[in-house]
This record gives structure tokens, C-alpha cells and sequence, in this order.
């Protein structure tokens, strides 16, 4: 077939040289891009042929083994399988053998009678990858057998389900409770600006089977708790934890160890990522590595400490990858190890983990979690937070009356009155909106910096505008980071 | 003993947000081994510029904190007893969950 398009390239040598022959400087630039446009389409068009003829070659090869195979084996059973018609497996061979089809006619309706069972739009769709000879023919076919389930539609999980069901993962099951806003686009690529408001899951559905029509999906779009998570989790064969909260990610381990899955999980925050596989192969799972949760004022949010959204995207390629080699039995996956990202300066640390903790209570050799009382733990007690992004941490406030709303500190700007209105959050905060007139010293180096803020008291009147202002100065500095005066910050912007 | 320090998962923000720190670490008086729950200690007095208790707790790390010595997790080294050597590279890294 790449031979006619030589031909027709041929051709197109003509035409250059009447094309030439144009006078008109305008028209001869017009024609002379078009004829190389279409050099370039043809030069594709003659690669993608030449590739398919490949393809073509082999699977004919493969078609001729194939039938020699079975005309032999169908003579030698053939009595026993119309003896057996009752037999689910005699049954099941027939319907392969009818399916496969064993001559070339087969072929040309895009049923391929070969070693295996991709249609000839699978083998178009999936060539690149069947071309990668570690992953090859085995490992689609052991990929689009697969079912994988990715918990999270966020940062973490847009990649990871993009690249499944482009990949062509056989089951895709995605799940999330939440909606899709605008501040998160920057990192949750799967979504859209037309999906604002809608669900995560409908949103990734829909994104995934524009990718991949032939995908099959089950979107789970109230979430995973302790109540459905084993009979959810049970049904797939690899589990990708994308998830943003604590409580969430030790019922995903559980469930995983309880059913014998093996679990991908990831994680990632301002500039940095961390990914490994729990439950594998004698690896550790979450819970040998983390038996006691972290403290809950340790914790840190994407909503406060920010994520640069590239950086979920990458961790979250690698989840794609791992879920991939798990599915297809391909390649050496992460268990026992851990991949530590440092986006920043681009660098990434593997290490080596313990192994799997006899005495874990979920994964050791008595288990107290089981699949059957997985239900009853309670695991927003265990780790003190809710299953949604974490809570904020608790605030050390100062007394009500002591705090300004905004409509009293407008009306007091609005007064005409001496004043100095103190911004204590970080530089990066105070650079992305505040108020004018306002004097930036961040709450951690305020103590140091307290004769600036005398002096602007004395600048602003000549005098305290407020006696009792540099003392409250001094008692709020002995207050809690988080206290009053970021409160404040907040809702005045 | 000249040890590279490194903190990371945000543990770095307790430490003047440098992430690397190339230290130099005396061993206790009257012994030449210097063990991680020294190590700990060490930092604790010198290097930790506030609220200890975001990385420590009672004599080890505090939970969710992962350490590694030369990328090896600690716990197959023998934890807080580890020994450590020239030039070894110790990692804190606190775990993260966001995504």
C-alpha cells in the first residue's frame, strides 16, 4: 500500500514544476505551501500504511499458526465437543473458535483470527504501545482484561484516568463526591470550564470516553467510606488512591489489605510529590509505614499551603504507570520503595522501605481489620478529620469583642481618623490581594520588627493612636500563629 | 562528624525553610558513636528553629514523619539506635496527603 503513495508523490513533481512556471509571486507561494502540505500528509499517510502492512504481516502469519492449530486440535476433539455440548468450557472454545474465524474473510470485517483477541480497531488504536516489546501483545490483552479503580478526580487522579482509558484499561471505575470549581483547573486537568458546578465524576466520564469510546466506566459519585469501600474496592484489581484527606486514604489501605488488592498511592502538595504501591508482594501497606496518624496541626492543605499543578500531574503520571504494570503484569513496580519528588530543584530520591510489619493491625498476621468489620471502624476518630480535604486546623482565637469586622474597620477608615492597619500574613499572601494603606510585617518576625510598627503608630498622629495597641501588639505575638490577626487578613479580603 | 541533613514535606519550614543543611555533629561526651537518637537531640538544640513538637515526640520523630538514612528507611536500620557513619545523608520527610 506505501508503494501507491510513492507513486502519487511522483505525481506531485509535475505539479512543482508547473507551479513554478506561475508568474503571479503571490499565487506561486499560495500553491508552492499547499504542495508541500500535502508532501507532508502523504509522507504520514505512507508511514501509517507501512506500519499497518506490519501489522497485517504478522497477524496473517500468526492467522496461519493459528488455524493449523486448531484444524488439528478440532480433529481430534471434534467428536468430544459435540458429545459435550453441556460442558461451559467446550461451549466456551466453540464460541472462541466461531469468533476467531480461520480464514481471511474475517479479516476484512475487523475480526483478527490470530494469536489473540484484539479487533483490528484495537490493534489501530493500541499500535504504539504494542510495538513497545516489554509490553507488546501479552500485556494489552492482559490490560484491556484489567479493572482499575482511581479514588479522587483531583490533581492526582486526572492524569491517572486520562492516561488508563487512553491506555485502554478494561474496566475504569472513578470515584469522588465533589464538584468542579475554578480554582481547580489549574491542577485537575480532566476537567473543563463547562463542567464548573458539575460533578467530578460526570465531568472524568465524560473526558474519559471522549479519550477512549470503547472504555467501560462506572462512576461512583458519593464517595468511599468505611460503609461501601470493601464491596467497591472488591470488584477491581488494582486500586490508584488519589485522595486529598488522612481518613480516606487509611479506608482505602484497609480495604485494599482486606481484599488483597494491591494499591497505588500518591500524594503531593506545593512542590512536592510523594508515590509508592502498598500491599504488593510482600511490601509494606499504609498503615506499617504510618501506624499512628499524623497530628492534626502537622497537617497541610492545598487550600492553605497552595500546589503547583504540575506537580499532582506528574506524581499522578507515575500512578497511571504503576496502575498500568500492575494491571498488565508488566515490568517492576514500587512496592517496598518510595519515589520522593522535590520539584523545586528537580530532583527525586528513590528509597528503600521496611517490609510488611507482622504486627500490623491491618496487614499482619492476626489483622483486627477485617473486610467483614471494615464498616464499623471509625476512622474520622482515628485520625481526627473528616473525609473532605482536610478541615482547617484549629484556630487559636482571640475574643470576639476584641476582634473588627469589616463594616467597622470601613467605617472607621471612612472616618477620617489616624490609623495603621497591620497585614501579619506571609509577603507571598499579602503580594496576591490586600488592603491599601496597609503595613506588611508577617506574623513570624513581628516581634523583631516591633519599633517599625511603633514608629508608623507614632507617624500616623504624631502620637498612639491607640494606647492599648502595642500592648495587644505584644500579647497577639504570644498568640498562635494562626490567631486573630490571620483571621482578620481573611475576611477582610 | 560531618553528616547532610535534609528536610522535606514541609518539615523544612521548622528549619529557616532550608531543605539541605551540611552539618558537622560532636558525639556525646566520653563516646565516639553517634546514634540517630543523638542526632535527634542534636537537632533539636541547635538546628530546630521553633515548635518542636511538629517534629518530635517524646524520644523519636513524631507520627507521620518518615526518616531515612542514606535512603534506607530507618526501621531497617535500627530506628532511634541506628549508628551513624561519615558522610552518611539523613532524609525527614513528612508524609503528605494532598492531591
Amino acid at each position: 500500500m506505501g508503494e501507491r503513495m510513492v507513486h502519487e508523490e511522483e505525481k506531485l513533481e509535475g505539479f512543482e514544476t508547473r507551479i513554478l512556471g506561475i508568474k503571479d509571486e503571490i499565487a506561486r507561494e499560495e500553491f508552492t505551501a499547499k504542495l508541500t502540505r500535502i508532501r507532508k500528509e502523504i509522507r504520514e499517510l505512507r508511514n501509517g500504511l507501512d506500519l499497518l502492512d506490519k501489522v497485517q504481516g504478522a497477524v496473517s502469519e500468526g492467522q496461519k499458526e493459528l488455524a493449523d492449530e486448531v484444524q488439528e486440535k478440532n480433529i481430534k476433539e471434534g467428536e468430544q465437543v459435540q458429545n459435550n455440548l453441556d460442558s461451559p468450557n467446550q461451549i466456551d472454545r466453540r464460541r472462541r473458535l466461531g469468533t476467531c474465524g480461520l480464514d481471511n474473510k474475517s479479516c476484512s470485517t475487523g475480526v483478527f483470527a490470530s494469536g489473540h483477541s484484539m479487533s483490528a480497531d484495537m490493534i489501530r488504536r493500541y499500535s504504539r504501545q504494542l510495538l513497545v516489546p516489554a509490553f507488546g501483545v501479552s500485556g494489552q490483552e492482559k490490560l484491556s482484561k484489567s479493572s482499575v479503580l482511581v479514588v479522587g478526580m483531583g490533581g492526582l487522579g486526572s492524569p491517572v484516568a486520562l492516561y488508563l482509558a487512553a491506555s485502554g484499561v478494561g474496566k475504569l471505575g472513578l470515584v469522588d463526591n465533589d464538584v468542579v470549581e475554578l480554582s481547580n483547573l489549574h491542577r485537575q486537568i480532566i476537567h473543563t470550564e463547562g463542567f464548573i458546578g458539575q460533578t467530578k465524576v460526570s465531568s472524568a466520564v465524560s473526558a474519559c470516553l471522549g479519550v477512549n469510546s470503547s472504555l467501560k466506566v462506572k462512576e461512583y459519585g458519593n464517595g468511599l467510606n468505611a460503609a461501601n469501600a470493601v464491596q467497591i474496592i472488591s470488584q477491581y484489581d488494582v486500586v490508584v488512591d488519589a485522595t486529598d484527606n488522612l481518613p480516606t486514604r487509611y479506608i482505602i489501605n484497609d480495604a485494599c489489605v482486606a481484599t488483597g488488592k494491591p494499591l497505588v498511592s500518591g500524594a503531593a502538595l506545593g512542590l512536592e510529590g510523594q508515590l509508592t504501591v502498598y500491599n504488593h508482594k510482600n511490601g509494606p501497606c499504609y498503615r506499617c509505614l504510618f501506624p499512628t496518624p499524623q497530628p492534626v496541626s502537622t497537617r497541610q492543605r492545598c487550600s492553605d499551603n497552595g500546589v503547583l499543578g504540575v506537580v499532582p500531574g506528574i506524581i499522578g503520571a507515575f500512578q497511571a504507570l504503576e496502575a498500568i504494570k500492575l494491571a498488565s503484569g508488566v515490568g517492576e513496580t514500587l512496592n517496598s520503595r518510595m519515589l520522593l519528588l522535590d520539584a523545586l530543584s528537580t530532583r527525586i530520591h528513590m528509597v528503600r522501605l521496611r517490609g510488611r510489619n507482622s504486627e500490623c493491625v491491618s496487614c499482619g498476621d492476626a489483622p483486627q481489620i477485617l473486610a467483614s468489620n471494615l464498616w464499623e471502624y471509625d476512622y474520622e476518630r482515628f485520625t481526627q478529620s473528616t473525609l473532605s480535604e482536610e478541615e482547617p486546623k484549629p484556630q487559636n482565637l482571640i475574643a470576639k469583642e476584641d476582634r473588627v469586622s469589616a463594616e467597622e474597620l470601613q467605617k472607621y477608615l471612612e472616618s477620617g481618623k489616624a490609623y495603621v492597619l497591620l497585614d501579619v500574613r506571609d509577603p507571598h499572601e499579602y503580594a496576591i490581594s490586600s488592603l491599601s494603606n496597609s503595613l506588611n510585617i508577617p506574623l513570624s518576625s513581628l516581634k523583631e520588627k516591633l519599633p517599625v510598627l511603633r514608629s508608623a503608630l507614632l507617624d500616623s498622629s504624631g502620637k498612639l493612636v491607640n494606647g492599648d495597641h502595642s500592648v495587644q501588639t505584644e500579647q497577639l505575638v504570644e498568640d498562635d500563629r494562626r490567631g486573630w490577626f490571620r483571621m482578620s487578613g481573611r475576611r477582610i479580603n | 562528624m560531618k553528616l547532610t541533613l535534609e528536610f522535606g514535606g514541609g518539615l523544612e519550614l521548622l528549619f529557616g525553610s532550608v531543605k539541605i543543611h551540611k552539618v558537622d555533629v560532636p558525639p556525646p561526651e566520653g563516646e565516639t558513636k553517634i546514634t540517630v537518637k543523638h542526632l535527634l537531640f542534636w537537632i533539636r538544640n541547635n538546628l530546630l528553629k521553633e515548635r518542636p513538637e511538629m517534629f518530635l515526640k517524646e524520644k523519636s520523630v513524631r507520627p507521620g514523619v518518615l526518616v531515612l538514612i542514606n535512603d534506607c528507611d530507618w526501621e531497617l536500620c535500627g530506628m532511634t539506635e541506628a549508628v551513624l557513619e561519615e558522610k552518611d545523608s539523613v532524609v525527614f520527610i513528612s508524609t503528605l496527603h494532598g492531591g
